[in-house]
């Protein structure tokens, strides 16, 4: 089950993946919450070794599709293609096991708990025959401790407790855990909205860390600055629709802006 | 690395630092409280340091030990099991009817173990499944349990008279009683089973963020079904302990296990908001809990004072908890 731990991309990012190499499509994806239509025929890509931004309004759908794509909800109409296989997902972890992992903004991270605790919370490694199984403390605190030496810049002890670390601290041991098993896909939601400059700074830098190794990550984010900073792609979507996309580096903050708002059609 | 050369000096030092904090003494209130206890008591009474005594009360620690190991599962999902002695005690008439019925001692002790796991299925259903409030579904079960055992008891206590359970409260190994020795593997066990496998990381973490740990697959269902049980199971072993102790199966209603169980735990240094877990604690805590009755009856206490003795030491480590470092 956790072979995939030391999973290495077989493709590092080069910045010039081909356009049409999309790891995850999704094709006109309809759900409604009783008579509240939130997507309304959404389709949106991503592109292998990128990072994506999704951006728009409160309302647009961004939470919904998010929620689609990571198993939390079902979609009433539409397909998920990941790696060109039809996928749709009944529960978070079948998201998870065809490799989307999801950074929630609350982290779910059990703050009375070690960070290695946490880093392998719900898929433990174990030693040891049937109710004699006993934790593999030793490869599972060493683990944990290379993946956040790879990705963070100032690392926590392993063995603190998540109580203690700073808001940054949990955010990129949140990234790492989600990035530690090999996912083809790491959404983010939100990821520095609590956080002050320095630690912003940082989460970032592990995003493009992530990026760099070939992860395809989904940023969702209300920073402009930021997303111009980091995103390769940006998709916009409002009313319940994808309505654009752009190269990151042929827009600009205001075009964006206009997008949202509905004052430049796509 | 340091030599221990090296390191022995500052760690006595860090020892000695850490003293003069508020929170050491929050952390270890249950080992300080037994040490002053037994130096106060061994001043005080003669007899109390004396191997027959310290034998008495490691015997007489045992069901406590026992159910506060029980009530720390289930307090550390952040749960509280009420019924713990209720059970206890229906167990206690499941043994009593069934040996009297003429089923051996073994079968008996299963079906007492049963017994008690039945109102440990229940709180757990009520309380996992039913989502009803912790404390409501098991003071409800206190009372079910308990008027269960008056029931099928036709209120009498039923004499028991089983040569295997005279040697369990009668045997022994030196000074440890077969008793006490039951409620260390059973402690030895419970430690092994929190610190060290996946179902006690799984009960922490529902104890700590039910939120998180459900995030991340833990089903917060099943992790609360099987503290119940284990409490209920805990408590169902505790019942042969009681009925060898007395000599028959009691419709008792032993409040006063109840009230020393959750003390223990409290004693213990566990956060009733759950996520922390302790074993050795909650053991330290009964023990310490027995030896302060044990204290007050040698020195001539008149009972009506102990529940008072309890009740002081319980609050006072309740409040210490509160300097406890996050």
């Amino acid at each position: 089950m956790t072979d995939n731990y030391n999973f290495v991309p077989a493709a590092p990012h080069t910045g010039t993946t081909p356009a049409r190499d999309f790891i995850l499509k999704a094709t006109d994806i309809k759900k409604s919450f009783g008579g509240v239509h939130a997507l309304k025929g959404a389709s949106m890509t991503m592109r292998r070794g990128e990072i994506t931004a999704l951006i728009g309004d409160n309302g647009a759908g961004k939470s919904t599709m998010v929620r689609c794509l990571s198993g939390i909800h079902r979609p009433d109409s539409g397909t998920i293609w990941l790696d060109g296989d039809d996928v749709t997902f009944e529960t978070p972890n079948a998201a998870r096991e065809r490799g989307i992992e999801t950074v929630h903004q609350n982290l779910a991270l059990v703050e009375d708990l070690s960070v290695w605790q946490n880093f392998f919370l719900g898929r433990e490694k174990t030693h040891g025959l049937g109710p004699f199984r006993t934790l593999d403390r030793k490869l599972m605190k060493s683990t944990a401790g290379e993946l956040l030496k790879n990705l963070a810049v100032n690392v926590p002890p392993v063995t603190s407790k998540v109580r203690r670390l700073s808001g940054g601290q949990r955010q990129a041991v949140a990234i790492a855990r989600a990035a530690g098993w090999g996912s083809k896909i790491v959404i983010m939601d939100e990821p520095t909205a609590a956080l002050g400059v320095q630690e912003t700074a940082r989460v970032e830098g592990v995003i493009n860390t992530l990026r760099d190794s070939g992860v395809a990550v989904l940023l969702i984010s209300h920073n402009f600055d930021q997303v111009m900073r980091l995103s390769d792609h940006v998709w916009v979507m409002r009313a319940g629709t994808a309505v654009a996309e752009r190269r990151t580096l042929e827009t600009d903050g205001d075009e964006l802006v206009s997008l949202i708002t509905g004052a430049k059609a796509a | 690395m340091t030599t221990t050369e090296q390191a022995r000096p500052s760690r006595l030092k860090a020892i000695t630092a850490e003293t003069k904090q508020l929170s050491f003494w929050a952390e270890n209130a249950a080992p300080i409280g037994l040490v002053v206890l037994v130096i106060v008591f061994s001043i005080l009474s003669p007899t109390f340091l004396t191997l027959g005594n310290i034998k008495a009360m490691l015997v007489a620690a045992a069901i406590l030990v026992i159910l506060a190991i029980g009530q720390a599962f289930v307090i550390t999902t952040g749960g509280i099991d009420l019924s713990i002695s209720a059970t206890m005690t229906f167990g206690a008439i499941g043994f009593g009817l069934a040996f009297s019925n003429g089923a051996g001692f073994w079968l008996s002790a299963l079906i007492a173990i049963v017994a008690a796991m039945l109102i440990g299925l229940i709180n757990g259903l009520l309380i996992a499944k039913g989502k009803v409030t912790d404390f409501i579904a098991t003071l409800g079960t206190l009372s079910v349990a308990t008027g269960l055992a008056l029931i099928v008891s036709n209120g009498k206590p039923i004499s028991v008279n089983s040569p295997e359970l005279l040697t369990l409260t009668s045997g022994s190994l030196g000074i440890f009683g077969y008793p006490i020795i039951l409620a260390a593997i059973i402690a030895v066990g419970a430690w092994f089973f929190m610190f060290r496998t996946r179902f006690g990381l799984h009960v922490q973490a529902v104890g700590g963020n039910e939120e998180s740990a459900v995030a991340n697959g833990i089903s917060a269902t099943k992790i609360r079904m099987a503290v119940y049980l284990i409490s209920a199971a805990l408590a169902g072993v505790a019942a042969l302990l009681l009925v060898a102790r007395v000599g028959a199966a009691e419709p008792a209603i032993n409040t006063q296990f109840l009230l020393n169980s959750i003390a223990a735990v409290v004693l213990g240094g566990v956060s009733l908001t759950g996520g922390k877990a302790k074993i050795v604690g909650p053991v330290i805590g009964a023990l310490l809990l027995t030896a302060l009755t044990n204290g007050l009856t040698l020195l001539g206490v008149s009972q009506f004072y102990q529940p008072l003795a309890v009740g002081l030491v319980v609050v006072l480590a309740a409040l210490l908890t509160r300097f406890q470092k996050k």
